[in-house]
C-alpha cells in the first residue's frame, strides 16, 4: 500500500514562488489605534455632545443666543472667512511665484512660508500686537492714516491670516507643480493673453486646491486662540472672539454656558467642512481630469 | 512676434513677473519675517543683560523645564500611535479605513480651546470622573498630567499623517521577502520598515514636537496657571506680558522663535534627503479624494 501515498506526494505542485506570509501585526496595530483614538479624542470628545444633553433644551438656547455669544460668534466666524479669503489672493500669488519663477533666495522663502506651524502662536500674538500696536513699527505708520489694527476686529484678521498662510500655499504647491505648462502655452499659440490663460485654463484646474487651503485655513482660524487674545482687545460685543468667551465662562466655573458655546462652534465648523468637501466634490466632477 | 515667442516658451513679460514676485515677497515680509524680527528686537530692546536677566529667571527655567517634560511624554505617545496606525493602514486593507483616516485627523477641526475644556469635563471637579479623583487624589486638571493630555489631543493627528503616505508609498514587498526569508514580525519591523520609514518619522516627530512645545489654547484652559509648577513657556510669556514686562516676555519668546528656527532648519533637511516628504500629506489627501469622486 506504499505506493499510492508516494504517487500523491509526487502529484503534490512545486511552488514556484516563496510561499506568501500575509504581514503580521494588523490586530494588534489597529486595535491599539482604536483603543488610542477613543481613548483620547472620540470619548472626550463625546463628553461635550453628552454634558450638552444635560443642559436641557431652552437653558442651552438662550445661553447660545445671549447676544455676546451671538457676537462672539459672528466675530470668529467672520473673521476666519475674511482672513481665509486673504490667504486664498495671497497664498495663490505665494506659491504661484515660488513654483513657477526662479528668483534669489527663493529657498529660504520657501522655508519661512511654514513659519506659522512652527511658531507658538503666543509667540506670533505679541509679535503682532507689538507691531501693530499705536506705538508698534507697523501700527504708527497706519495711524498715520487713521487706521487703527491692534485692539479692533481689524487686529483679529492680521492674527487669523498669519496662522492660516501655510494652509493655501502647501495646498496648491503640488497642484501647481502637476500642472502642465504645456496647456498654457497651447492657449498662448492659440493666441490667449497671459490673463486669459491664467482664468481659463490654470484656474479651473487649481479651484478644487483653493477650496482645500480655503478649508483648512478657514477651519484653523475659527477655533485659533492664542494669537488672537494678545491682538484683539478682547472687548465683549465688540473684539471677543467664540473661544476666548468659553475660556472667561470656564474661568466663573459657568460650565455649562462653555459647554454650549463649544457644541455650537463644533457643530457649525463640522456643517462648514461638510459643505466644503460636497462643492470640491462637485468642483472635481465638474473638471473631470483632475 | 517677440512677446509670442516669450509667452510659447512660457515665459510672461518680465514686468508681470517681478511684479508677482514683489508682491509675494512684499506680504510675506510683512505677514512673516517682520513678527519674527520683532521677536528678536524687543527681547534685546534692553540690552543683553537684560535678556539673560529673564531666561536665568527661576520661574522661567521651571516653564522651560515643564515644556520640555510635556513635550518628552506626548510626542513619544503620538509616535507609537502614529507608527501603529500608519502600519494598520498602510498594510493593509479593511472597511471604514477612510473613515478612521478622517478621525485620526479630527482633532485638527477642533479648537484648541475646545480640546482643554473636554478634559476639564472629564477630569475637573464637577466633571465625569471628578469624584473618583478627589476621593483618590489624584490631580489632573490644573496640574501636569491635564497639560499632558491637553498637549496629546492638539498634536494627536502630526505623526500618524505624515507616516500613512510614506508608508502607503513603500509598499509591502520589502516586508513580505523579509518575512518569507525567515525574519520574525517584528524584526522586519526594526530591520525592513522602521529604516525605510526614518526620514517621514522624523518630519512627523518634527513637526508634532513643534506643536506640542508651542500649545497655548488647550493648555491654557487646563493648567491653572500655577507659577514655576504648572505653566509651559507660552503661558509663562503670557503672564509676563500681561504684567508689562515686556522684555521678559519676548526673551522667552525668543526661546521659542529659536526653536520655529531650528524646526524650520531640521523641516528643509529632511525635505533636502527625502523630496517626497513635501507635499506627502496633500497629495495623499487630493488621492483619496479623488478616488472618492
Amino acid at each position: 500500500m506504499a505506493t499510492p501515498v508516494a504517487a500523491v506526494e509526487l502529484k503534490r505542485p512545486t511552488p514556484l514562488r516563496l510561499p506568501q506570509r500575509v504581514l503580521p501585526g494588523f490586530g494588534l496595530t489597529l486595535g491599539y489605534t482604536m483603543v488610542y483614538l477613543s481613548l483620547l479624542v472620540l470619548i472626550p470628545l463625546s463628553a461635550v455632545f453628552i454634558r450638552s444633553l444635560g443642559l436641557g433644551w431652552g437653558h442651552f438656547w438662550d445661553v447660545v443666543t445671549a447676544p455676546r455669544v451671538i457676537a462672539s460668534l459672528r466675530l470668529s466666524f467672520g473673521a476666519s472667512l475674511i482672513a481665509a479669503l486673504i490667504n486664498v489672493i495671497f497664498g495663490l500669488n505665494v506659491a504661484w511665484v515660488l513654483v513657477r519663477y526662479t528668483f534669489p533666495f527663493k529657498r529660504l522663502v520657501d522655508a519661512i512660508v511654514d513659519l506659522p506651524f512652527a511658531l507658538p502662536t503666543a509667540v506670533a500674538g505679541i509679535a503682532l500686537t507689538a507691531l501693530y500696536a499705536p506705538n508698534g513699527w507697523l501700527g504708527i505708520w497706519l495711524l498715520s492714516f487713521g487706521i487703527k489694527v491692534a485692539f479692533t476686529p481689524l487686529g483679529i484678521v492680521v492674527a487669523l491670516t498669519f496662522i492660516g498662510l501655510p494652509f493655501v500655499v502647501r495646498t496648491l504647491q503640488p497642484v501647481l507643480e502637476d500642472l502642465d505648462k504645456e496647456v498654457e502655452q497651447a492657449a498662448a499659440t492659440l493666441g490667449a493673453s497671459a490673463v486669459q490663460a491664467f482664468a481659463r485654463v490654470v484656474l479651473p484646474a487649481l479651484w478644487p486646491a483653493l477650496l482645500t487651503g480655503f478649508a483648512l485655513s478657514f477651519a484653523r482660524a475659527v477655533g485659533e486662540y492664542g494669537s488672537v487674545i494678545f491682538i484683539a482687545g478682547n472687548m465683549p460685543m465688540k473684539s471677543e472672539i467664540a473661544p476666548l468667551l468659553i475660556v472667561t465662562k470656564l474661568e466663573q466655573y459657568d460650565y455649562a454656558g462653555a459647554t454650549a458655546i463649544a457644541v455650537v462652534m463644533l457643530v457649525l465648523s463640522f456643517a462648514l467642512m461638510l459643505g466644503i468637501n460636497a462643492l470640491q466634490h462637485w468642483a472635481l466632477v465638474r473638471h473631470g481630469e483632475r | 512676434m517677440a512677446s509670442a515667442e516669450a509667452r510659447i516658451a512660457g515665459r510672461r513679460p518680465a514686468p508681470s513677473r517681478l511684479l508677482l514676485i514683489a508682491v509675494a515677497l512684499l506680504f510675506l515680509g510683512l505677514f512673516l519675517v517682520l513678527p519674527l524680527l520683532v521677536v528678536f528686537v524687543q527681547a534685546l530692546a534692553k540690552g543683553a543683560s537684560a535678556y539673560v536677566a529673564a531666561i536665568c529667571d527661576p520661574v522661567a527655567w521651571a516653564a522651560v523645564k515643564l515644556t520640555l517634560t510635556v513635550a518628552a511624554i506626548a510626542v513619544p505617545c503620538n509616535l507609537v500611535f502614529g507608527v501603529a496606525a500608519a502600519w494598520a493602514i498602510a498594510k493593509f486593507e479593511f472597511r471604514g479605513k477612510s473613515t478612521l483616516i478622517t478621525l485620526i485627523d479630527l482633532p485638527f477641526a477642533v479648537s484648541p480651546v475646545i480640546a482643554g475644556l473636554v478634559f476639564i469635563l472629564l477630569f475637573g471637579s464637577h466633571g465625569w470622573f471628578g469624584g473618583y479623583l478627589r476621593v483618590h487624589h489624584i490631580r489632573v486638571v490644573f496640574a501636569v498630567p491635564g497639560i499632558v493630555l491637553a498637549t496629546i489631543f492638539v498634536t494627536f493627528p502630526f505623526i500618524a499623517r505624515e507616516l500613512i503616505p510614506v508608508m502607503q508609498a513603500q509598499g509591502k514587498d520589502d516586508e513580505e521577502t523579509a518575512l518569507s526569508l525567515g525574519a520574525t514580525g517584528w524584526q522586519t519591523f526594526w530591520r525592513v520598515t522602521l529604516p525605510n520609514i526614518r526620514w517621514g518619522l522624523m518630519y512627523g516627530v518634527l513637526l508634532c514636537n513643534a506643536r506640542a512645545m508651542g500649545e497655548f489654547g488647550a493648555v491654557s484652559v487646563v493648567s491653572g496657571h500655577i507659577r514655576g509648577l504648572t505653566n509651559t513657556m507660552p503661558l509663562h510669556i503670557e503672564i509676563l506680558y500681561n504684567e508689562y514686562n515686556y522684555t521678559a516676555a519676548f526673551a522667552v519668546a525668543s526661546l521659542l522663535a529659536l526653536l520655529a528656527l531650528l524646526t524650520l532648519a531640521g523641516k528643509s533637511f529632511l525635505e533636502w534627503r527625502q523630496p517626497e516628504l513635501r507635499h506627502a500629506v496633500a497629495q495623499a489627501r487630493d488621492r483619496t479624494r479623488r478616488e472618492n469622486t
